[in-house]
């Protein structure tokens, strides 16, 4: 199974994407340049993190328009699995390929720390392998990760159990404490209707390896393997 | 050809030279060396040039006592970054650089352009940068103006490398009232590269094209590395203009397109256009090749119309890169730039004529013979005398100074301390931080006495950390010197990793004084004696002088920026107790010593007594014992004793790990008759507190390498509390207290910040909901 990786300019956890498909899942990967055309025949897309130029504008607003996020666009249309991780989670919104927005943490502050996160939701490529309620402890880093969603789509994402992650304290409860960046309903990631797109502010690319504190986030990473072999 | 003045350029008059911050002797100087009167272009080139922040000229001969040497070390000072070898082809350039004076004035972009600055300087060496750390000193929290600052260039330091994508694992802050007006910024960077990528930025093989790439030139900057080289005043304010704006997102295409660029094979050196931009870069490769180089400023890509010459060699406009590329490739190497939406312009030529000519077209606009230009700078060897007022606060008896009353129950004390901004938590500051990104850091902020990286492909893995007591240096540069660099070195051992080499950050006030240059001579013997004694050579650095403000100069404040070496990742060692039951060893021995300590100046508000002694042999001893005991995986955790000694150091092992916090039992009564307050709170150097299950083993390789070692304790759950016996008197605490102190001192102190921001600028409010 192939995983293809999507550069932007100012992405830089494109290289961390690259070492867990093949390093950890012994997979082939391939970068996809944003000025290309073509997905080199990768069955799986990541949109990884970083600061796509830079993020300025607004973070994602960008990337959304590179010639690359046609192609990503046309392959999650056809039911292909697309995560997008943090700043990628940004850009998957800003595309329209998930529902709501990241604004600024309500902090104000860049958040750099470990987080834990309850999976709400095992009917995606992403999260098959996981069991409902399970908590997943991996690393955020980011300054504009509070979801956030107008009512009306909030009703559709809570009412069509879109809601994939949710911040939650070790207990695994969704307390306002847990909720570090102030996310409408604690969400910390969502997907589409199909099931095939996911997006989270963590990172569970950086929480494959025990040497570095984690290895919850492996979990994403079976589940997408058992659905395209599926 | 010979220079000739440009139409409008101004007269050169005494009172321009002097503006120019050449001393009439520096001028007569110049006029030598030319044969002629300056134009203005060569008289701003020379300012420049032979500016303190360029030309190292009060420091020069002082730096060249410090050792060099070792057989893993590739690449010296005098590069763009030192570089050592880790084995397996591998090798790391690392460097550190300060940007004191711009934070000063402009905390944000200060502390971002620091970043940037360091980060090129890495990369430059054909390194992929892995790790930034940083090194800051404030005045009191206590005032808005210090909150202020600290806000800013975290928030700069920030912003810029989470962007870039390099993890910021390490460094060390302290807080004292010296540093008022005149905060310290130091920023390391630690890069990783294959041994045959290195590259050097030496300019070779006349005809070779000279290329500019990356950014757009502009006005901003110019003059910025003249303005590190004076003291700070009042009218700084009015300088702001020359502090440079940093884009972070250009310097990590820049970054991808220079490392790319390398291993093309189409360029023979690249060099950042740092410090006095275009000159310098240019100048300094030209000097270490031996050869000419002719620059044509009209070439030089402009981000405004008009700019002179003076401004374009000048500009310290940030992410530009200055490239010697082998003639006949200018258009791979040009794509390689456009590929990443980056300018690249052909602007001058290596020659073999021994000159440093700049053109504005057709038009010499400025002429030095060759290598002169950096070679002929001139050296100064100042009056060096310590002063008074040093010497009488070293002689002060220290144990004189009387206990408060609160005192009687030594747990207050302590909660003082751990409440110190000093050692309190750094979180507040290092969650803004990305620390994870690479996916390689180990061990980050506060996981340890230092940062650990590991180095995909192999077993290996680098430790990082940087460190200084300004305090120590203060009352006795040469012991405050050993200290520096004992203390870096000691940390790294206590996460598992041989000590290898360093790079320093001299940061001190104006060297015409005779103490200050006392307090700089001295401290960097210091280092020297301490270098050689743990083979830890110097592989560069930088020097931060004039950093004064008009309440007087800082701390003299040698920081040291130590790398160390770790040969199987199984042996990483964190700094804090995981396990009750563990026997607690205090490696070294407890003095009764009390000058220079965190608890004299937070408790008493007294800055004296002799710093703690340090002994070199002695703590090359405990590094030894230390790696082999961890080595022998019979040691679970280790941490130094560091500021506010031996109780602080055993309560951050309790309370470290803010999630799982321990207790602990310890008995010192084997020390009854030292001082209670020197033994709980005095800095003894060459002390290691460990837990272990194995303490017989551990006692015996101490043993057996001549280190003092004793069981002082037991690893306790946290709910059995934090216990420290003297003899008859006890020191009591619960641990959530002593966790509540240590992790809530900053973010309270710094909450009144974000509550002055709103007040000044209340539409700010409407965010923070």
């Amino acid at each position: 199974m192939k995983f293809g990786i999507v550069s932007f300019p100012g992405s830089n956890c494109d290289d961390d994407a690259l070492f867990a498909a093949t390093e950890t899942l012994r997979q082939p990967a391939v970068k996809l340049w944003h000025k290309d055309h073509d997905l080199q025949g990768s069955d799986v897309i990541i949109l990884p993190g970083g600061f796509s130029y830079g993020d300025y504008l607004r973070a994602g607003a960008i990337a959304r328009f590179s010639p690359i996020m046609r192609e990503v666009a046309a392959h999650a249309q056809r039911g292909g699995p697309v995560i997008g991780i943090c700043n990628g989670f940004q850009i998957a919104c800003e595309a329209g390929l998930l529902p709501g927005a990241l604004m600024r943490n309500a902090g104000l502050q860049f958040l750099s720390m470990p987080v834990t996160i309850r999976v709400e939701n095992t009917g995606t490529h992403w999260t098959s392998r996981c069991h409902a309620g399970q908590c997943l402890t991996m690393p955020i880093a980011h300054g504009e990760g509070r979801y956030t969603v107008d009512s009306e789509t909030l009703e559709k994402v809570e009412g069509e159990g879109l809601v994939v992650f949710r911040y939650v304290n070790a207990l695994g409860e969704t307390t306002d404490a847990a909720n570090v960046n102030g996310s409408l309903d604690n969400i910390a990631g969502v997907r589409n209707v199909a099931g095939n797109v996911v997006g989270l502010m963590p990172h569970p690319e950086r929480a494959l390896d025990a040497l570095l504190g984690s290895t919850d986030g492996l979990v994403l990473f079976e589940s997408v393997l058992a659905a395209v072999h599926a | 050809m010979t220079a000739t003045p440009r139409a409008g350029d101004p007269v050169i008059s005494a009172a321009l030279v002097a503006e120019h911050g050449l001393t009439p002797d520096e001028y007569v100087r110049l006029c030598t060396m030319l044969d002629r009167t300056p134009t203005f272009t060569e008289l701003g080139v020379i300012s420049a040039l032979w500016s303190e922040h360029c030309s190292y000229k009060h420091s020069r001969p002082v730096l060249k006592t410090l050792p060099t040497e070792a057989p893993y070390v590739l690449q010296g000072p005098g590069e763009n970054a030192g570089v050592i070898s880790i084995g397996d082809g591998l090798a790391v350039a690392f460097k550190i650089e300060s940007h004191n004076h711009p934070s000063a004035v402009e905390p944000y972009q200060g502390a971002a352009t620091g970043v940037g600055g360091i980060l090129r300087d890495v990369f430059t060496m054909g390194a992929r940068p892995i790790a930034m750390l940083n090194s800051l000193r404030f005045g009191s929290l206590d005032t808005p103006r210090v909150r202020f600052l600290v806000g800013g260039v975290v928030k700069g330091i920030g912003d810029y490398g989470n962007c870039v994508g390099i993890p910021t694992v390490a460094g060390d802050v302290m807080f004292d009232a010296s540093y008022e007006g005149n905060p310290l910024v130091n920023a390391m960077c630690v890069g990783l590269l294959r041994e045959d990528e290195l590259i050097r930025a030496k300019a070779e093989g006349i005809g070779n094209p000279i290329i500019a790439v990356g950014a757009r030139t502009g006005r901003d900057g110019i003059h910025g590395a003249s303005f590190a080289s004076e003291d700070l005043s009042e009218e700084n304010e009015a300088k702001r203009p020359r502090v440079q704006v940093g884009d972070p997102f250009t310097e990590k295409l820049l970054l991808e397109a220079s490392l790319e660029l390398i291993q093309s094979g189409h360029i023979v050196a690249i060099q950042d256009m740092g410090a006095a931009g275009l000159t310098s870069s240019s100048a300094e490769m030209a000097e270490r090749g031996d050869v000419g180089v002719t620059i044509d400023t009209l070439k030089v890509p402009v981000r405004e119309s008009g700019m002179t010459p003076y401004e374009i060699l000048l500009s310290e406009s940030q992410e530009r890169m200055l490239v010697v590329a082998i003639k006949g490739r200018e258009d791979e190497v040009k794509k390689i730039l456009f590929k990443w939406d980056l300018t690249a312009e052909v602007i001058g030529e290596v020659i073999a004529e021994p000159v440093y000519r700049v053109t504005e077209g057709d038009h010499v606009v400025a002429e030095f013979p060759g290598v002169r230009l950096v070679t002929d700078c001139p050296q100064y060897h100042p009056e060096a005398r310590e002063s008074d007022e040093a010497v009488a606060r070293r002689a002060r008896d220290v144990h004189a100074v009387p206990e408060k009353p609160e005192e009687s129950d030594p747990a207050w004390t302590l909660e003082r301390l751990l409440e110190a901004p000093t050692i309190a938590s750094k979180r507040w500051i290092t969650r803004q931080y990305d620390s994870t990104v690479r996916t390689s850091t180990v061990m980050g902020p506060g996981d340890g006495d230092a940062a650990v990286i590991r180095v995909r492909g192999t077993t290996k893995a680098i430790a990082v950390k940087t460190d200084c007591n300004g305090r120590y240096v203060f009352l006795d540069p040469r012991v405050g010197g050993r200290i520096a660099v004992a203390e870096a070195a000691r940390n790294v051992a206590c996460v598992g990793a041989r000590p290898m080499a360093i790079t320093n950050c001299l940061n001190f006030g104006n060297p015409k004084k005779p103490e200050v240059f006392f307090q700089f001579r001295e401290a960097v013997y210091g280092m020297g004696d301490a270098c050689r004694a743990l083979g830890t050579p110097v592989t560069g650095g930088n020097v931060s002088l004039y950093n004064e403000n008009p309440q007087g100069a800082i701390y003299p404040t040698p920081v040291i920026g130590m790398v160390g070496l770790i040969d199987d990742v199984r042996h990483i060692t964190r700094s804090s107790f995981a396990t009750p039951g563990l026997d607690i060893v205090l490696l070294g021995d407890n003095t009764g010593e009390l000058g220079g300590s965190e608890y004299l100046s937070w408790i008493h508000g007294v800055v004296a007594g002799a710093p703690p002694a340090c002994s070199l042999d002695g703590e090359k001893a405990l590094i030894d014992a230390l790696l082999e005991g961890i080595g022998a995986s019979h040691v679970a955790s280790a941490h130094d004793c560091s500021e506010g000694g031996l109780a602080v150091a055993l309560a951050e092992c309790c309370i470290g790990n803010e999630d799982h916090p321990t207790g602990a039992q310890v008995d010192l009564s084997p020390w009854a008759a030292l001082p209670l307050r020197a033994l709980l709170f005095g800095e003894a150097q060459g002390r290691v507190v460990v837990s272990t299950a194995n303490a017989q083993a551990l006692l015996a390789i101490a043993a057996r390498h001549g280190v003092p070692a004793r069981v002082i304790g037991t690893v306790q759950s946290a709910s059995a509390g934090f216990t420290i016996t003297v003899g008859p008197r006890v020191l009591r605490a619960a641990t959530d207290r002593l966790s509540t102190a240590f992790h809530t001192a900053l973010p309270r102190a710094m909450k009144k910040a974000a509550a002055e921001v709103v007040e000044r600028d209340p539409a700010l409010a409407g965010g923070t909901r």
